[in-house]
C-alpha cells in the first residue's frame, strides 16, 4: 500500500514536470473549462427568464444541482477521463509496455493519464452550489456534509466504473470505437432534474446507466426533497457496484487481450 | 482550376465514407443532445402553448432542425489548420499549385455533403418519428432553407478559416480553439434560440456573424419565412459572407509573410 502511494507521488511529480513545460496550456484549459460551465449556467438563467419553475424545480435548485454535479465530475475528469485509451494503448500498442510491469495494469493506465489540475473544478462546483443556495433556504444538518462526501465518491465511482467498462471493450477489439462521447452525452442528462424526462429515460438513468446518481439524486437529497430520498442513499452502493463491475470486466479483458500486432 | 476543387470535394466525401462507422456514434450523440434540450424546453413551456412567438411544437422542431443542421455545417477546419501549422505541413501545402484556404473550404464541403446525406437527412427523419415535431411538407420553403443553410455553412467555414489562420500568430492556440467551439454553439442559436435571449443580448448578437450560421436557416424552415423577412435573412447572411472575406485575406497575407521567418 505504501509503495502504491509513493508510486502515485512519483507519477504526480513527472506529470507536474511535463505540465510546467507548457504552462500556458494549463491556463487555456482552465479558462475554456470555465467558459463551458458559464455557457451551461447562462442556459439555465435564460430558460428561467421564461418560466418560474421547471417541473417543480426553481432556478436556485437547478443551479444547485448543476454545481453539485461539477464536483464528482471534477474528480472523474482528474483520474478516470481517458478519451484516447483505444488509440494510445490498443492501436499504438502501449498496453504491452504496461503489462510487463509489476503493478496492476488499470492503476498504471489511470495514473499515466491523470490530470489533477481538473480538481480545480471542485471549487467551481462549490461556488455554483453556494450561488444556487443563496436563493434557497436549506437546512444543513451536521451529518449532511459527511453524506455529501460519501455521495460524491459514489458519483465518481459511477462515472469511473462506466468508463473502465468502456475501456475494457477496447481490450476485445482493436477497431476504433466511439462510445465515450455517447456516454459523456448521456451523463449530461444527470445534471438536470430527472422528472423532466420521459419515464423510460428515468429508468435508464437510474438502473442501466445510473448517471442520475452522479448529480440529481444526491443533490435533491441535499435540497431537502423527500421524493428521491431512498435513491439518494443508494448512491454509494450503486457507485461501488458499477466500479466493481468495471474492474471485473477490465481484469477479464486483460486476460483476453492479445495485442494489435500479429 | 475549378476541377481541382471539385476533385478535393469528391475525395473528402469518399474518405468520410471509408470512416463511416465513426459517424454512427455521431448520429446517436446528436440525438442525445436533441433529446435533452427537447425535454428541458418542454419543461420550460409547461402548459404554455406559445413563448416569444414560438409554439411548443415549433420549439421542438427548431431543436431538431438546428442540431441536424449543425451536423451538416460543423467541421474541424480550425483544428486541422492549426495542426498543419504546428507540424509544418502547411509549407508543403503552400508550394502546391492551388489556394490552400480554398482547398480547406472544399474539403469541408465534401465532409459536409457526406454528413448531410448520411447523417442529417436520415437523422431528421428518425427524430420526426420519435418526437412530436412538425416539418413543413415539401415545397419552396425547403428550397429557401437549403439556400440559407448553405450560406450558414459558408459563414461557419469562414469563421473556422479565420480562427485557423489566427493560430499563425499564437504559439498556444488550443484554448482559443476550444473557447471558440463552445461560444459558437451558444451565440449561433443552437443552445438557445435568439429571441429567447434578453433584449440587450439580442442587440449584441445581431451584430455578430454567428446567428447567420444556425439561427437564420433553422427559423427559415421552422417558421416558413417568406417575402420580406426571408429576403432580409438571406441579405444578412450574404453580407456576412462578403464581410468575413476581408479579415481572412488580410490575415492570410500577413501570415504567409511571417511563415518564412518561422522556417528560419
Amino acid at each position: 500500500m505504501l509503495s502504491l502511494v509513493s508510486l502515485f507521488l512519483e507519477y504526480l511529480k513527472q506529470y507536474i514536470k511535463t505540465r510546467l513545460v507548457y504552462r500556458w496550456d494549463f491556463l487555456a484549459q482552465f479558462i475554456s473549462d470555465l467558459l463551458f460551465q458559464a455557457v451551461n449556467l447562462i442556459f439555465i438563467l435564460v430558460i428561467f427568464s421564461h418560466t418560474t419553475q421547471l417541473k417543480g424545480w426553481t432556478q436556485g435548485e437547478v443551479i444547485f444541482i448543476y454545481g453539485y454535479f461539477l464536483i464528482p465530475w471534477a474528480f472523474f475528469a482528474s483520474f478516470f477521463n481517458i478519451w484516447t485509451f483505444n488509440d494510445r494503448y490498443i492501436i499504438r500498442g502501449e498496453l504491452d509496455r504496461i503489462l510487463t510491469r509489476p503493478v496492476h495494469s488499470l492503476l498504471q493506465v489511470l495514473m499515466e493519464n491523470m490530470t489533477p489540475e481538473s480538481l480545480l473544478g471542485v471549487i467551481n462546483g462549490i461556488v455554483v452550489m453556494i450561488w444556487g443556495m443563496s436563493a434557497l433556504e436549506i437546512e444543513w444538518a451536521w451529518y449532511d456534509l459527511l453524506l455529501m462526501i460519501l455521495f460524491i465518491f459514489g458519483g465518481v465511482a459511477v462515472y469511473g466504473g462506466i468508463n473502465i467498462l468502456l475501456m475494457s471493450i477496447s481490450l476485445y477489439t482493436d477497431s476504433k470505437n466511439d462510445i465515450q462521447p455517447i456516454i459523456f452525452n448521456i451523463g449530461n442528462y444527470g445534471r438536470y432534474p430527472v422528472n423532466i424526462y420521459h419515464r423510460l429515460i428515468q429508468i435508464v438513468l437510474t438502473w442501466i446507466l445510473p448517471f442520475a446518481f452522479v448529480g440529481f439524486y444526491p443533490a435533491s437529497f441535499l435540497l431537502d426533497q423527500q421524493a428521491w430520498r431512498e435513491l439518494a442513499f443508494l448512491t454509494p452502493l450503486v457507485g461501488l457496484s458499477v466500479l466493481l463491475i468495471g474492474i471485473v470486466c477490465w481484469n477479464r479483458g486483460i486476460r483476453h487481450y492479445r495485442g494489435a500486432g500479429n | 482550376m475549378l476541377r481541382v476543387y471539385l476533385e478535393v470535394i469528391r475525395i473528402r466525401f469518399l474518405m468520410m465514407l471509408a470512416y463511416r462507422v465513426y459517424y454512427y456514434s455521431g448520429v446517436i450523440n446528436y440525438s442525445l443532445n436533441i433529446g435533452v434540450y427537447y425535454f428541458l424546453w418542454n419543461a420550460v413551456y409547461g402548459g404554455a402553448t406559445s413563448l416569444n412567438g414560438m409554439t411548443a411544437v415549433q420549439m421542438a422542431t427548431y431543436i431538431a432542425v438546428t442540431w441536424m443542421s449543425r451536423a451538416f455545417y460543423f467541421n474541424n477546419l480550425d483544428y486541422e489548420i492549426a495542426a498543419e501549422i504546428r507540424e509544418g505541413q502547411v509549407a508543403v501545402q503552400l508550394i502546391r499549385p492551388y489556394q490552400y484556404l480554398l482547398v480547406k473550404a472544399a474539403e469541408s464541403l465534401g465532409e459536409g455533403l457526406f454528413r448531410l446525406l448520411l447523417f442529417s437527412a436520415p437523422g431528421l427523419i428518425i427524430v420526426s418519428l420519435v418526437l412530436p415535431i412538425q416539418l413543413p411538407s415539401f415545397g419552396s420553403v425547403w428550397m429557401k432553407f437549403a439556400l440559407s443553410l448553405f450560406l450558414g455553412f459558408l459563414i461557419n467555414v469562414q469563421v473556422n478559416l479565420l480562427i485557423g489562420v489566427l493560430t499563425f500568430f499564437f504559439l498556444n492556440n488550443q484554448g482559443l480553439l476550444r473557447a471558440k467551439r463552445v461560444l459558437v454553439d451558444l451565440l449561433s442559436g443552437v443552445v438557445i434560440p435568439i429571441p429567447f435571449y434578453p433584449e440587450w443580448a439580442q442587440a449584441i448578437l445581431s451584430f455578430l456573424p454567428f446567428q447567420a450560421i444556425s439561427y437564420l436557416p433553422s427559423i427559415t424552415l421552422v417558421k416558413g419565412l417568406d417575402g420580406e423577412s426571408f429576403i432580409q435573412a438571406i441579405g444578412i447572411q450574404l453580407i456576412w459572407v462578403l464581410v468575413l472575406c476581408l479579415p481572412i485575406l488580410v490575415l492570410w497575407a500577413i501570415a504567409k509573410k511571417r511563415m518564412t521567418v518561422q522556417g528560419g
